[in-house]
């Protein structure tokens, strides 16, 4: 258990020297391959999908990029998928499911793109067949949460058999700034938003939402992101193991049970 | 709701027509009159009340509370709700949550946003739920995300049809993470349904926006829309901050979602009754009797 609060989190993921799956995917996998598009309208750097080995276990490889700097986060959208970028996870998806390759989704993202052109492709079908689709794909998928996911458009990629999440990684309805704006009117509240909704790695593992707090280096995961990769790492072969060993109606059996009994209320 | 209705035509007419009114019809009772927030025209309140509350220049179909939605909706005396006394907790411990809660239960006579339980429509036998957007804009939380996951459950189990008349702000913010997970309950539990072979209908009704949007609004069977409906994923504000430029007016209405391919089909909800018994009747459920009445 650690002891910081949720904007001391906020402070670290937010350094700029953070790892990013730019950084991860090389370290942690091999033979990475990337495929692009999502076969109905165009390919969306916000989400980069393949192939590649871990442990020289074929896997699909599914992740949100925030970029390391300006010029790579305006070609990732600042991590800000579109409907296509959700559709592409989605084809690859089915295609590990084909393939009996276990699925490994990386979340960093403040949350789905909110724009005329993500509306009008419909951002919201895209998310929500996404979460239906990836409760009964019939094979092992394990999502990791590396520094911020933000709602529905994080949702869309942590559907999984177990979540994980970087120690000081943040899980939240929407983005603190958000939270602060819709409730307060005054997204400058964000740090007050943030310490109130209960978004830390800790908060999470206690309501049964998060299954695995992967250990960040003192500091956090930019002084020494070859370490946290290891750590990772580390953990992704542990999951594949053991997901693998269960047959498909009980992977899938327990899939639905991990969210069927998250809800607080009386009756 | 019906005060609300008043309430919200007095302020408009007071701040907005104020000269207008007063020029042109001075011996009119305010409250009367209805001023639609889609093409802005004033109408009288009964004629407006007659459409079953439907614009009669632009066919805007205004919002209904769960009651006068159940009353149009499903054949008389048939229906039996569904975990009528659940209630959210304070997962996060959101400061004055409870009070909040109260307080719209003693407003609505509602526990929670989402009414569901079975009924017959024209005879057909159906699992039915409605949210009601006077309660919290029928923002997702515990509540409403056990009851539509059970009601799917139910009707997997007893495989009946599913009807849904959506409307929500979104998630419940209130409830944090939790709010988060319902979207992927709720989700898992349709997916169920539609794997097992039921049939499962969406409504979209004003306005469908947010968390639910981006869930098992999105995946019935058969997505309808009421006229001149707000449906989306992103608030309107949040996109016009973003893109710092005007939207256009039908942006995210009913008919912007048809014709992008999202919805089936625009519904009158004075023919509502009819298209969906239709809808049963043409996959075949049966009519569990003849004798059904309405109103
Ligand atoms: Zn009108």
């Amino acid at each position: 258990m650690s002891n910081m609060t949720a904007t001391q989190h906020l402070e670290i993921i937010r350094e700029k020297n953070r790892p990013t799956v730019n950084d991860y995917i090389p370290a942690i996998f091999n033979h990475f391959t990337e495929f692009h598009g999502d076969r109905h309208y165009g390919d969306d750097a916000a989400i980069m999908a393949g192939i590649a080995t871990l442990n020289s276990t074929p896997v699909t490889v599914i992740a949100q990029v925030k970029g390391r700097n300006l010029e790579e986060n305006k070609k990732s959208n600042f991590s800000m998928p579109h409907p296509e970028g959700y559709r592409k996870a989605l084809r690859l998806a089915y295609q590990a499911e084909k393939f009996h390759r276990p699925v490994i989704c990386f979340v960093d993202t403040p949350g789905a793109f909110c724009g005329v052109e993500a509306e009008k492709r419909g951002q919201g079908e895209a998310i929500a067949k996404n979460i239906a689709e990836f409760m009964t794909l019939k094979t092992p998928v394990i999502s990791v949460v590396l520094g911020e996911g933000g709602s529905g458009g994080a949702l869309a990629l942590a559907v999984c058999d177990e979540l994980a999440m970087l120690e000081h990684a943040l899980y939240s309805v929407i983005s603190p700034r958000g939270f602060a704006s819709i409730l307060w009117k005054d997204p400058s509240r964000e740090k007050e938003a943030a310490d109130l909704m209960k978004i830390t790695a800790d908060d999470l593992y206690n309501f049964g939402v998060c299954d695995k707090i992967i250990p960040e280096p003192v500091g956090g995961a930019h002084t020494d992101p070859a370490q946290t990769a290891d750590n990772i790492s580390e953990y992704l072969i542990s999951a594949v193991e053991r997901l693998s060993k269960l047959d498909i109606p009980t992977l899938l059996d327990n899939r639905y049970k991990k969210f069927r009994k998250i809800g607080v209320f009386s009756e | 709701m019906l005060e609300d209705l008043f309430k919200m035509v007095k302020d408009r007419f007071n701040e907005e027509q104020k000269d207008e009114a007063e020029a042109s019809a001075p011996e009119i009772p305010k409250d009367l009159l209805f001023k639609c927030p889609r093409c802005q025209n004033v109408f009288y309140m009964d004629e407006f009340e007659k459409r079953k509350k439907t614009c009669p220049v632009c066919n805007y179909h205004a919002r209904l509370s769960a009651k006068e939605r159940l009353d149009i909706t499903v054949d008389k005396d048939s229906f039996k709700p569904f975990d009528e006394n659940m209630v959210s907790l304070n997962p996060i411990g959101f400061p004055d949550y409870e009070k909040k809660i109260k307080g719209m239960q003693d407003n609505t006579g509602l526990k929670d946003a989402v009414v569901t339980g079975e009924c017959t429509i024209r005879g057909y036998r159906a699992v039915i739920g409605i949210m009601d957007s006077n309660f919290m804009m029928a923002s997702m939380g515990s509540v409403v995300g056990e009851k539509i996951t059970r009601a799917f459950e139910y009707a997997t189990e007893h495989k009946l049809p599913v009807i849904l008349f959506t409307a929500s702000g979104g998630a419940r913010m209130q409830e944090g993470i939790i709010s988060l997970m319902q979207m992927a309950k709720t989700s898992g539990a349709v997916k169920r349904h539609s794997d097992a072979g039921g049939l499962y209908i969406t409504v979209l009704t004003d306005p469908t926006t947010g968390g639910v949007t981006a869930s098992f609004a999105s995946l019935g069977d058969i997505i309808l829309a009421e006229p001149k409906v707000l449906v989306g994923f992103a608030g309107r504000r949040v996109i016009q901050d973003t893109i710092k430029q005007k939207l256009p007016d039908d942006f995210q209405t009913a008919e912007f979602l048809l014709e992008s391919g999202f919805v089936d089909a625009i519904a009158d909800r004075r023919s509502m009754r009819k298209t969906l018994s239709n809808i049963l009747r043409l996959h075949n459920y049966k009519k569990i009797g003849a004798n059904w009445q309405h109103g």
